[in-house]
């Protein structure tokens, strides 16, 4: 149990893909000016992650490895656009505001590299915490700087007013810069350092 | 090595094919319906957010079919099509901005120098909505507009009073637009504050603007006015121009007049 323990919890800070892998990078931009769509593609991400590391891990022993990329992304895309059909249908609000990005999870290096780097030498149980647990690291770096990005950014959570903004009466003028992708560079920038500072054998070496 | 043999390679690949698209159509055919209703009800929410139709409570479908009435218009001469006339691209339940223009029967494309809304071609017929009020007269037209802004294309729909001048509301329901900057097009108050604007003059022109700033309410043009939105020149000026355009002859111009000279012709 301790080692399904390890796996699931080592991607949320010691290994965390955006943080020290700096993967998954471009999505974690795009999604992430308000708390609400990063949530839907956090929960995306996960539910992809988990099942093609599984699926994949499941049929690992029969896979040729002359088209195991091949069979990889068949597997990530079917999942993506179920993923996709799923929030279309369920939460039609969202998805308008994801739009492409819920489709760009299948180019999404985490999703390849955890099916590619230890579902094919792992058996399904494991792939699949392993899965949800990158998952969850991606996520807890979307959820962060969704947070901040929409707080700062618009004065809202959820939508729902926090913070009042001078436009609506209030005395906050909203940082207009946090709203725009690059701040998300700058965001996912400290929290790189923060956890390096907590954990310095993150530090790679010159 | 057994694995890597011509024929177990083929055999891997077209089972896993075979059970992903089992599993994907199965997904797209199975949640279509609920995707059709959603998108029909997020259209009957916009229409009755710009007719200021509240549905605290109610069902928006009910109040959709008792209040509101979907009319077909030629735009170029301004005609309402007849009900028999419908087709499967005009009738409203079916009505659909972009597949519309996508077939040249039934759009024409607009001349570069006229196309200040950025949008290419336009449809020769439209979908417009009355809102009727308590004896099932007239109160409001909801008509749909759309047009470029910065990143995106936006649709909307602007609600104008039965006096064919006045602006009785405006909503966008798809767009991409910067959240926070451009996305403002979104916010309640800047979209109340084009409530009671006077969009026509007396002579069918159009006179309403967006600013780049705010309105200077001593201004004697000030009723036509709306203030810009900050950090979103370009959006603005997107709406600004959609605006003018679905108003303009080259838009809803012919039908206004004809509705304005229907409506004269009544009072005599």
């Amino acid at each position: 149990m301790k080692k399904y323990k390890d796996v699931l919890l080592d991607p949320l800070f010691n290994n965390n893909p955006i943080a020290l892998q700096i993967l998954g990078i471009c999505s974690a931009l795009a999604v992430t000016s308000k708390l609400e769509t990063a949530v839907v593609m956090s929960l995306a991400v996960i539910l992809v992650t988990g099942f093609s590391s599984y699926s994949v891990s499941l049929i690992r022993n029969y896979i040729p490895s002359s088209i195991r990329i091949l069979v990889e992304m068949t597997i990530i895309a079917s999942l993506v656009i179920i993923a996709d059909q799923l929030i279309k249908a369920y939460a039609y609000d969202v998805s308008k505001q994801l739009s492409v990005y819920v489709g760009l999870i299948i180019t999404n290096c985490i999703v390849m590299g955890r099916t590619e780097g230890y579902a094919l030498q792992n058996p399904p149980v494991a792939s699949f915490i392993d899965g949800i647990g990158n998952g969850l690291g991606y996520s807890f770096i979307l959820l962060v700087v969704g947070f901040i990005r929409e707080l700062f950014g618009a004065g809202k959570l959820f939508g729902i007013s926090i913070i009042p903004l001078t436009t609506d009466g209030g005395w906050y003028v909203s940082n207009g810069l946090l709203l725009l992708p690059a701040s998300a560079f700058f965001l996912i920038g400290f929290i790189i350092w923060a956890v390096r500072t907590w954990k310095p054998n993150q530090v790679e070496e010159d | 090595m057994s694995h890597d043999s011509t024929k177990k390679t083929i055999t891997v690949a077209l089972g896993v094919c075979l059970v992903c698209s089992v599993l994907v159509s199965s997904a797209a055919v199975g949640l279509n319906s609920i995707q059709t209703a959603n998108k029909k009800l997020d259209k009957i929410k916009n229409i009755l957010a710009a007719g200021d139709l509240k549905s605290e409570g109610q069902n928006p479908e009910t109040i959709y079919k008792e209040k509101v009435k979907p009319i077909v218009i030629e735009v170029k001469s301004g005609d309402v099509l007849p009900e028999s006339k419908y087709d499967e691209f005009t009738k409203p339940e079916s009505f659909d901005i972009k597949s519309i223009v996508q077939n040249p029967d039934y759009s024409t494309a607009i001349a570069a120098d006229q196309d200040i809304a950025g949008i290419k071609k336009k449809p020769n017929y439209m979908v417009i909505y009355e809102i009727l009020g308590k004896e099932n007269e007239v109160e409001k037209f909801i008509l749909p507009i759309y047009g470029k802004g910065l990143w995106s294309t936006l649709y909307g729909f602007l609600a104008l009073d039965k006096d064919l001048q006045t602006v009785k509301g405006i909503t966008f329901y798809e767009h991409g637009e910067t959240p926070g900057l451009g996305g403002e097009v979104d916010n309640p108050k800047w979209k109340a504050s084009w409530n009671g604007k006077q969009a026509i003059d007396e002579n069918g022109q159009v006179v309403i603007e967006i600013l780049k700033g705010i309105v200077d309410p001593t201004n004697p043009n000030a009723n036509r006015q709306i203030d810009g939105l900050s950090g979103s020149t370009l959006t603005t000026r997107g709406v600004d121009h959609l605006v003018k355009y679905w108003l303009s002859e080259q838009g809803y111009g012919p039908f206004l007049a004809k509705m304005k000279k229907d409506g004269a012709d009544e009072k005599i």
